[in-house]
């Protein structure tokens, strides 16, 4: 029998020469425990993040912005069921995770807990939450666990159009009408904090990073993936002609990057701990998909039984 | 890890993503039968036209190495260098061997 | 323009159009993420099927209408697809059991148009939309067995959805000079000879479903002229919502 203490010397050296721990390789468990956590919390973030986009759907103004809306709400549904299956490989099932979620004691982005007003609110999703998603994304796709890696590198390559698509509406609605403007702009002020608190606390108050880094799970501290956001999305905003809020949004010449504003930890807060806009509704409804499917997945359960019966009874007779 | 009589079993699946080439792991779903586990994987793998053939696989059916076995199993063949064709010196003469 | 031709396009395209938006009110909303992930799939199949025929409706009437035109600025008494594609959801069952229904038509449909040589554009378009329309029947086929003989209460549940819409089921071959046109033309088979390969069809399905076939024999029919149930007019409302507040604005 290895000893305890060889194994996590063993996971360490790994971990430091960069090499992908897997599935059934042994891990601590405060490892274990950590993936669990972040990937479920980010597979339910993509399903009930389906809600808000879902929720313009049946009104999108043009048969192909309905079209490619409906092609994005549903990767999201793919991106979900790929870090499902990541997490499974750690030794949970998806009912459980799902469970968890429905009881209140499993958290998914906070952003998805704010409504989607108007049809801007599809541009500003895709430019800018898609946008802090993908900065947050794409060091996973280097992150130690090799299936959670896997999984990123796939919706990696599939988030790539929604971003461009959300940019793409904002665009057009810049070129377009006064309404369609202030539409915009509207959106970019509603949805440009949010977007920010995306990146999670302060560094100095971010309860998980330091060990999730020293885990090679996070790759980035927070502070330097939302500076990198900013940086990216003041001269886009430009582009479209539109203000970010911020009075003090401002370019450093020492620092080489824009300072911005403090971000409103109290709302965060709120948001987080479930009170939010939406946070209700948004599990309630999740919740009641998954009643309602309750005797769907049993059917299909019980047929699947009686087939397999069947042709076992059949196999005994020959 | 409980699972309920009605959830569906975990399938693992492979896609060959163009003819020419093996089938390759690209991950899992769940599913109440195989012809089911086959046609989501079409619509969770394939929406980018990246298969022309889907293989699923119930996830309780693979019988896989244990990564304790791992020194065991594929340490030995480290030393076997002359299985290598680049273990060979050939004089420059001989091209491509 | 020959009316009964573009009569014929609206009728394929408003088909695949309310059926395509009735499915993605689904999404975020399906028994198991992979089937919200299937039905997304038919969804976006069918409103390609839409926007190709509507295009083509569009272009060939001669008043510069686009597929966007024709979706969102015509009114309920103007749309020409079946009654049954435009009922709602209702649960799982009754939703499998409609695109059930619809999918094995469709499916006749498009075999005589991709085979017929009289109408090309309607051909190619047709060709594409079997391939799409073989897996869905398949798709719906198989959840229409699930549910049958699955449990007591799914049983039950799904008997009575083909209930409900059974009645539903005779438009879809109702004659009339559009049919008429079609058959003359070896566009589409006539319309009884399609009904019964259609009962032929479902009846191998709702058999291995244990399902029974209602004995109902009163049809609801209206669709084809305009006539619709009141729940079209809602549907409209939603989807041409922006079309009509900001009337003219590019997307």
């Amino acid at each position: 029998m290895v000893q305890e203490m060889d194994l996590l010397k063993r996971f360490d050296a790994y971990i430091d020469s960069d090499q992908k721990i897997e599935a059934k390789d042994w891990m601590p468990d405060a490892y274990r425990k950590t993936l669990i956590r972040q990937i479920s919390q980010h597979a339910h973030s993509e399903i009930i993040g389906m809600l808000p986009e879902g929720n313009w759907i049946t009104r999108a103004p043009s048969l192909q912005r309905k079209a490619i809306l409906l092609a994005k709400v549903q990767d999201e549904a793919g991106h979900g069921l790929y870090l499902y299956s990541a997490a499974e490989t750690l030794g949970v099932n998806r009912e459980e995770l799902l469970d968890a979620l429905h009881k209140g004691k499993a958290k998914y982005s906070s952003i998805f807990n704010y409504p989607t007003l108007t049809w801007a609110d599809m541009g500003a999703i895709g430019w800018l939450v898609d946008g802090a998603a993908i900065m947050n994304q794409v060091p996973l796709c280097k992150c130690s666990y090799g299936p959670y890696a896997r999984a990123m590198v796939r919706v990696c390559k599939e988030e790539s159009f929604h971003q461009r698509q959300g940019f793409q509406i904002m665009l057009n609605l810049c070129n377009g009408t006064k309404e369609q403007k202030e539409m915009a702009q509207d959106a970019l002020n509603r949805w440009w904090w949010p977007s920010l608190m995306m990146f999670g606390p302060n560094d100095e108050s971010s309860m998980h990073s330091a060990q999730s880094m020293k885990w090679k799970i996070k790759r980035f501290s927070n502070d330097e993936l939302r500076q990198r956001f900013v940086d990216m999305s003041v001269p886009q905003a430009e582009l479209l002609g539109l203000t970010i809020p911020d009075e003090q949004l401002k370019w450093n010449e020492a620092t080489g990057h824009y300072d911005f504003g403090p971000i409103d930890w109290s709302e965060f807060e709120a948001v987080v701990s479930g009170n939010g806009p939406c946070n209700r509704e948004r599990l309630a409804t999740r919740v009641k998909a998954h009643e309602n499917g309750e005797w769907v997945r049993a059917a299909a359960a019980a047929h699947a039984a009686k087939v397999a019966k069947r042709k076992s009874l059949k196999t005994d007779a020959a | 890890m409980s699972t309920k009589p009605n959830d569906w079993p975990l399938w693992e699946v492979f896609v060959r993503s163009r003819q020419g080439l093996s089938h390759r792991h690209v991950g899992s779903l769940h599913a109440a039968d195989a012809e089911m586990a086959l046609s989501n994987a079409r619509d969770v793998y394939t929406r980018r036209q990246e298969g022309t053939s889907i293989w699923v696989v119930r996830a309780q059916d693979i019988t896989a190495t244990s990564p304790d076995e791992k020194d065991m199993l594929f340490d030995p063949a480290n030393d076997k260098v002359y299985r290598h064709p680049t273990f060979y010196d050939l004089p420059d003469e001989v091209k491509n061997m | 323009m020959n009316s009964e031709n573009h009569q014929l396009l609206l009728r394929l395209g408003d088909d695949a159009l309310i059926l395509s938006q009735r499915l993605s009110e689904w999404c975020g909303h399906g028994p198991a993420l992979e089937e919200d992930i299937a039905l997304s799939n038919i969804a976006l199949d069918l409103l390609g099927q839409a926007r190709s025929f509507l295009t083509l409706a569009g272009a060939r009437e001669g008043l510069n209408r686009t597929e966007d035109d024709l979706a969102y600025l015509r009114s309920d008494r103007e749309f020409r697809n079946a009654l049954l594609v435009e009922l709602p959801n209702g649960h799982f069952g009754d939703t499998i059991m409609r695109q059930f229904l619809f999918d094995q038509f469709a499916l006749l449909r498009y075999e005589c148009l991709a085979a017929q040589r009289f109408d090309l554009d309607v051909a190619a378009i047709s060709a594409k939309a079997l391939k799409e329309t073989k897996y869905h029947a398949e798709h719906s086929a198989k959840w229409v067995i699930r549910l049958g003989d699955g449990t007591d209460e799914s049983h039950e549940k799904i008997q009575e959805s083909l209930n409900t819409l059974w009645v539903y089921t005779g438009e879809l071959f109702e004659p009339d000079t559009v049919t008429s046109y079609c058959t003359n033309n070896g566009l589409i088979s006539d319309p009884d000879q399609l009904k019964s390969q259609w009962l032929e069809s479902i009846n191998l399905v709702l058999e291995e479903a244990t399902l029974s076939l209602p004995s109902s024999e009163w049809m609801q029919c209206g669709g084809r002229n305009g006539i619709h149930t009141e729940h079209l007019s809602y549907l409209l409302a939603e989807m041409q919502v922006l079309q009509h507040k900001y009337p003219g604005a590019k997307w």
